[in-house]
């Protein structure tokens, strides 16, 4: 490339790279998006670091004093609701991922002329408020509607009791409903990635691993999987992510023994008000996502992602 | 790597159909590719060759009729059940993986313990073993074609079909990967079946030709065949040039040449040029207007002062020439109308102009009889 550039340029003229405007373009054009950033996060961010380092009450106010054994305390009190938040949002992660495979391989490829429609109905749950949506299941499930009563019939409730995920021979208030209103709340963060990249994939490559020998099942393991990876990765962590941060879940359709560390961070901020533990929960949290989102990207990119 | 195995079997194909709702993509082909030949389905876009090989690869089923390879029925089979491999026309390379992965992705499937071996002997045989670690995005178009070529034929398969697989290729990679080609064809003994719409690669490169046209097969044979004896009008055009002159009827004197009479004027064809089975009365026998004399434009010599004389002779005006190097294409407008097209190669011969006075002349052996037009 840069022997092309020098061709072109010519023998007479001296080399020259092509003329910076004084390197400051850039600059402005990032300055509006890096100053919301500090205002918004790099400053919040900074106060809330030492919040979690102050001792006091609401009442006599807060006083830095380097108490970093409130991380300690923050983590004995509430690993329990850590755990939960992780391992929710990783059913509720897998989960998604189980339901939004079919479907975005069917809009991609199977749907025709029906394809626009499919997708905004994808995104349609959005047009509706986050909590109104959540609501909603509490209705659907609820003890004397049609769900209920179908997983009464079918015997299901009593595998869903076996299997730990309710207490009874209800629905609503259960680890199951938690983990169903994440799957229902996050399955467009991982429709539409797994849509995107499918749609690129070029069918053709079906025909070529039929005619190497493999059936479909091999080809969906050792052709299509490998090449959606990129979606799954993007797909995984847009749902993982707030799905472990999630308080709203469990706060509607779960019972006390389903509580997130969304829903402790919240209590309390607003209503326990003791902020120091807060803001520590807070920073855990963030640090917990961090590595384990290192961790897997670092595990999905060793396979040299296409 | 294929000199120990033995010839594999002739693949039939036996009325094969394929319907798409109402369109016949392929009408009813009886066909029969001897094993271990360079096979070479020719046709223009649409004329249903590339649902054929489709359908001899088993991603796509027949409406009806049976592929047999060999004494087996295959029709029935999954592409993955069967001994043919394929190299697509957009080669469909796997880009998730290595080249080496992917000319081993055949062998792995069929858990071919040896698989790295063969797959790099295959790659030596494509000249490519030291691009075996590269991605195919890494490589040139003509190194990717190869690519494909070594993935498909590393299985050892007894057909190979190649759709179109020098299309997206210059005109000079394309002429050395069908040399290529064929000298692996020799080499491995495989039957291959290549489908293009390129007359002139598919003559250079098959032992056989088959000219597939709107779902039939229009006629099958040598190039050389089908070239100097073409049986239709179609044949005639799409496989080169001809000049094709409308006949009003035949005199036969007996012997070994009949007359031709077009225009008026009586033309010497050899007997053996007519199609089978054609009766040629000794009277002037009038046959309808569905029968032409057609001449190639090379064999058409323009004559001169000096040459000794030709048994058939035809005076028209040059309206056109044009010189590429290697010939000169003249279009000569005869007294009624029709302009012929002549080729002379660029030999010393003395060259026309446009505006000459020119008089045709072509040996009785070197014209062909159509009995039927288009």
């Amino acid at each position: 490339m840069a022997a092309l550039t020098q061709a072109a340029v010519g023998a007479e003229a001296p080399v020259s790279r092509p003329r910076r405007r004084g390197g400051l373009v850039p600059l402005v054009l990032l300055a509006p998006a890096l100053l919301w950033l500090v205002v918004f996060f790099v400053v919040p961010t900074i106060s809330l670091a030492s919040q979690s380092l102050q001792t006091g009450d609401i009442d006599n106010g807060f006083t830095l004093t380097w108490n970093f054994a409130v991380y300690a305390e923050a983590m004995a009190r509430y690993w329990p609701q850590f755990l939960r938040s992780m391992v929710y949002a990783a059913s509720a992660t897998l989960g998604t991922l189980v339901l939004g495979y079919p479907l975005a391989w069917f809009i991609a490829h199977r749907s025709g002329r029906w394809k626009n429609v499919l997708l905004v109905l994808v995104v349609a749950p959005f047009f509706t408020n986050f909590l109104i949506r959540t609501l909603a299941w509490q209705i659907i499930l609820t003890d004397n509607g049609p769900v209920t009563g179908f997983f009464r019939a079918t015997g299901l409730t009593a595998v869903l009791q076996a299997m730990g995920l309710t207490d009874n021979d209800s629905l609503l208030g259960s680890q199951f409903a938690v983990i169903c209103g994440l799957v229902y709340n996050f399955l467009p963060f991982m429709v539409l990635p797994l849509y995107t990249i499918l749609e690129r994939l070029d069918v053709r490559l079906l025909d070529a691993a039929g005619d190497l020998y493999a059936n479909g099942w091999q080809t969906f393991w050792r052709v299509i999987w490998p090449l959606s990876l990129p979606g799954v990765v993007s797909g995984t962590l847009l749902t993982f992510i707030p799905a472990a941060g999630d308080y709203i879940n469990s706060r509607l359709l779960g019972n006390t023994q389903t509580v997130m560390i969304g829903q402790v961070i919240d209590a309390q901020f607003l209503r326990v008000l003791d902020y120091p533990i807060a803001a520590a929960l807070s920073f855990i949290l963030m640090a917990a996502i961090i590595v384990l989102v290192a961790g897997y990207v670092r595990a999905a990119g060793t396979e040299e992602l296409v | 790597m294929a000199t120990t195995r033995a010839t594999p079997g002739d693949l039939k194909l036996v009325q094969l159909t394929r319907n798409f709702e109402d369109f016949v993509a392929v009408a009813g082909i009886d066909l029969v590719v001897p094993g271990g030949s360079f096979f070479a389905l020719l046709g223009p876009s649409g004329c249903g060759k590339t649902t054929t090989l489709r359908m001899v690869a088993g991603l796509e089923e027949p409406t009806s009729g049976q592929i047999l390879l060999g004494a087996d029925d295959i029709t029935g089979t999954r592409a993955y059940q069967r001994k043919v491999n394929t190299v697509f026309q957009s080669y469909a390379l796997f880009p998730h993986l290595s080249v080496l992965d992917n000319v081993g992705f055949g062998l792995r499937q069929r858990k071919m313990g040896d698989w790295r071996r063969r797959a790099m002997e295959a790659l030596e045989l494509v000249k490519l073993a030291d691009r075996a670690k590269q991605r195919p995005r890494q490589l040139s178009g003509g190194m990717q074609q190869r690519v494909a070529l070594a993935r498909a034929i590393v299985n050892e398969p007894d057909v190979l079909l190649l759709d179109e697989p020098l299309g997206a290729l210059d005109l000079k990679l394309r002429r050395e990967m069908q040399i290529e080609l064929k000298r692996i064809q020799q080499e491995v003994g495989i039957t291959f079946i290549h489908v293009t719409h390129d007359q002139e690669e598919a003559m250079t490169m098959a032992d056989t030709v088959a000219v597939m046209r709107a779902g039939r097969l229009e006629q099958v044979g040598a190039p050389a065949d089908l070239y100097d004896h073409p049986a239709t009008t179609f044949v005639a055009n799409f496989l080169g040039q001809s000049n094709l002159l409308p006949l009003e009827g035949f005199s036969d004197p007996g012997g070994e040449f009949v007359t031709a009479h077009a225009h008026g004027i009586g033309l010497v064809v050899e007997r053996a040029q007519l199609p089978a089975g054609m009766v040629v009365t000794t009277q002037v026998a009038a046959v309808d207007s569905a029968v032409h004399l057609g001449i190639r434009p090379e064999k058409l010599r323009i004559l001169g002062p000096n040459d000794p004389p030709s048994a058939n002779r035809l005076g028209g005006l040059v309206t056109d020439a044009s010189f590429n190097g290697v010939a000169t294409t003249y279009l000569v407008s005869m007294p009624w109308g029709q302009e012929l097209t002549v080729t002379r190669p660029n030999d010393g011969s003395p060259r026309a102009h446009r505006g000459d006075e020119v008089t045709l002349g072509w040996d009785p052996n070197q014209a062909f009889v159509l009995a039927e037009a288009d």
